[in-house]
């Protein structure tokens, strides 16, 4: 294949072919769940608890791949039971980096453990660890579709409580919030991307969809609302470029979508802040005139 | 309306198997100006959870608007003692002051109903200029407003204010607790405020509260204040000294090393 610059003939081009296709249906759920979910994320200081809820669903999917089912299922039984447990070990779990490093390291081993015993070590592994869209069937576009519907519908429902808990849990729960359940919420809603957001960019590439694109949004946009659509743009951006490259490189998919984030994130945080916050002070002293 | 907006009677609290203080009988009423104030560690913080209905008496009573405190009582407005929030914490001042409005509410909100209530918040405390501004860009003062409109937008009756002079400077302090006093006295709200220091709250105070010991006391600020109950409060030299316009100042004699030069 090569790349022309008739862009509508390459994507035509492209999605002749049903991988590429059902690659670019599934990344454009997990890139909208993860960046929604990953505002979240990042907005209550879980993303170390979010990294490890990969590396537990680690663990989860060899198993399902040495029982000889999808490893979505194993994933999502991990991360979820996982999940539910930082949640309720108490409100300040999500933060005690060297417990939950531990039980990381040791998910990890369970699921080198699993794998071995499994014939088909070294490519179920590489997919798990670093994502493998391009080999996504319809049956998992589906999946992935029902669960990010499932996701958008829930946080529709949380969200006002669920971003209060997140910036001013002491107050929200002083309120009569159910914050302990809103904690749990939230974690089942991060395994649950989490799990699908693996076939994408993998366990161990996790951080660039679910975390990054959010904390770029967060330096740019001080509304949540506006920050949450910024970190959607950022991944989808990410995994349409990444999707699009790999289809004339043959380079991973998972190496371009964390590339570009990076980028991303580089400029966000070295190039943009320092030309910035004149205009950031004149915006704000305008939208304060138009309030009075 | 009643006048008597807390009252307890022989209320003991605290944790299973650690009482941190008993047989307190006290009230407060509406409109007052209260100072907490006690040694670290003495139980301040637990009287305004059991205010809030997070920890429940370990036995008396205590009764809070004529009823038992429960947890989510909207007549309530809390400001939380806070570590400096997150230097990440991109997030514009409005939208935490809306929170505390509407918060609660599940689902997105249509209405501007909370944008409204909070820029009227925010110019209750005369921070009108900050709605805009992220919260990690605001100095400890400023933050305070900012929290202080958080409790005040969904209008309450009471104001539980956990150490909110705790990093302020000297200016800072006293335009802060000009701000509550002005609240307390413009909307006959009822204010307890824990301090550290009572120096600045003096002009203010309607009464003061102190926890010490294992005991609750109350009193007129004048009475309290005396060297003797407070050095009894502290358990280190106290004195309470009174400038030439009538004042009071509270010094450590710990502290105090001008006769020692």
């Amino acid at each position: 294949m090569t790349f022309s610059f008739n862009l509508l003939a390459d994507l035509q081009q492209m999605f002749q072919y049903q991988f590429m296709a059902h690659a670019f249906e599934a990344g454009t759920v997990v890139a909208i769940i993860a960046g929604i979910i990953g505002y979240f994320v990042v907005m209550r200081r879980s993303s170390f608890a979010a990294h490890a809820l990969s590396h537990i669903g680690f663990a989860g999917a060899a198993g399902a791949v040495l029982l000889g089912i999808s490893p979505v299922y194993g994933l999502l039984l991990f991360t979820s039971v996982g999940g539910s447990m930082m949640a309720a070990l108490g409100p300040r779990a999500a933060h005690r980096d060297v417990q939950i490093g531990t039980v990381l390291a040791f998910m990890l081993g369970l699921g080198v453990l699993f794998i071995s015993l499994y014939t088909g070590y070294a490519t179920e592994a590489y997919s798990i660890l670093f994502g493998e869209i391009l080999g996504i069937s319809s049956s998992d576009v589906l999946l992935t579709l029902a669960a990010g519907l499932i996701i958008l519908a829930v946080v529709a429902v949380v969200y006002r409580p669920l971003l209060f808990a997140s910036l001013d849990e002491d107050v929200a729960e002083a309120k009569g919030m159910p914050t302990f359940f809103l904690g749990i919420i939230f974690m089942l809603l991060v395994a649950i991307a989490t799990s699908f957001a693996v076939q994408v960019v993998g366990v161990l590439l996790i951080f660039s969809l679910m975390v990054t694109p959010a904390a770029i949004a967060q330096q740019l946009a001080k509304r949540p609302t506006r920050a949450i659509i910024i970190s959607v743009i950022i991944a989808l951006i990410a995994t349409w470029l990444g999707l699009f490259i790999s289809f004339y490189e043959p380079y991973p998919v998972s190496f371009f979508i964390t590339s570009i984030v990076f980028i991303f994130y580089i400029f966000v945080r070295f190039v943009y802040r320092r030309i910035k916050p004149l205009k950031v002070y004149q915006a704000n002293s305008q939208e304060i005139e138009t309030d009075r | 309306m009643q006048s008597k907006i807390i009252t307890a009677e022989n209320l003991v609290a605290g944790y299973p198997g650690n009482i941190v203080w008993r047989d307190a009988s006290f009230d407060i009423d509406r409109g007052e100006f209260v100072a907490i104030i006690g040694p670290n560690g003495a139980g301040k913080t637990t009287l305004f959870r059991l205010l809030l209905g997070l920890l429940q008496p370990i036995s008396g009573t205590i009764k809070i608007f004529d009823t038992q405190p429960k947890r989510g009582n909207p007549l309530i407005g809390y400001v939380p003692q806070r570590h400096l929030i997150d230097s990440e914490m991109n997030v514009e001042s409005l939208e935490l002051v809306r929170l505390g409005f509407s918060g609660k509410q599940w689902g997105f909100s249509i209405s501007k109903k909370d944008r409204k209530a909070g820029l009227a918040a925010l110019e209750a405390v005369g921070s009108l200029e900050l709605a805009h501004r992220g919260l990690n860009a605001l100095s400890g003062g400023e933050l305070q407003r900012i929290f202080l409109a958080e409790a005040l937008v969904s209008n309450p009756e009471l104001l539980l204010l956990d150490e909110p002079l705790s990093n302020l400077d000297m200016r800072r302090e006293k335009d802060l607790l000009q701000l509550v006093n002005n609240v307390v006295r413009s909307r006959n709200v009822t204010a307890l405020l824990i301090a550290h220091n009572i120096n600045p709250l003096l002009p203010f105070l309607d009464k003061v509260l102190y926890i010490v010991n294992g005991k609750v006391a109350t009193g007129k600020p004048k009475d309290v204040l005396t060297s003797e109950r407070l050095t009894d409060l502290y358990g280190v030299p106290v004195e309470v000294l009174r400038d030439s316009r009538g004042k009071f100042a509270i010094i450590g004699i710990e502290d105090y090393h001008g006769d020692q030069i």
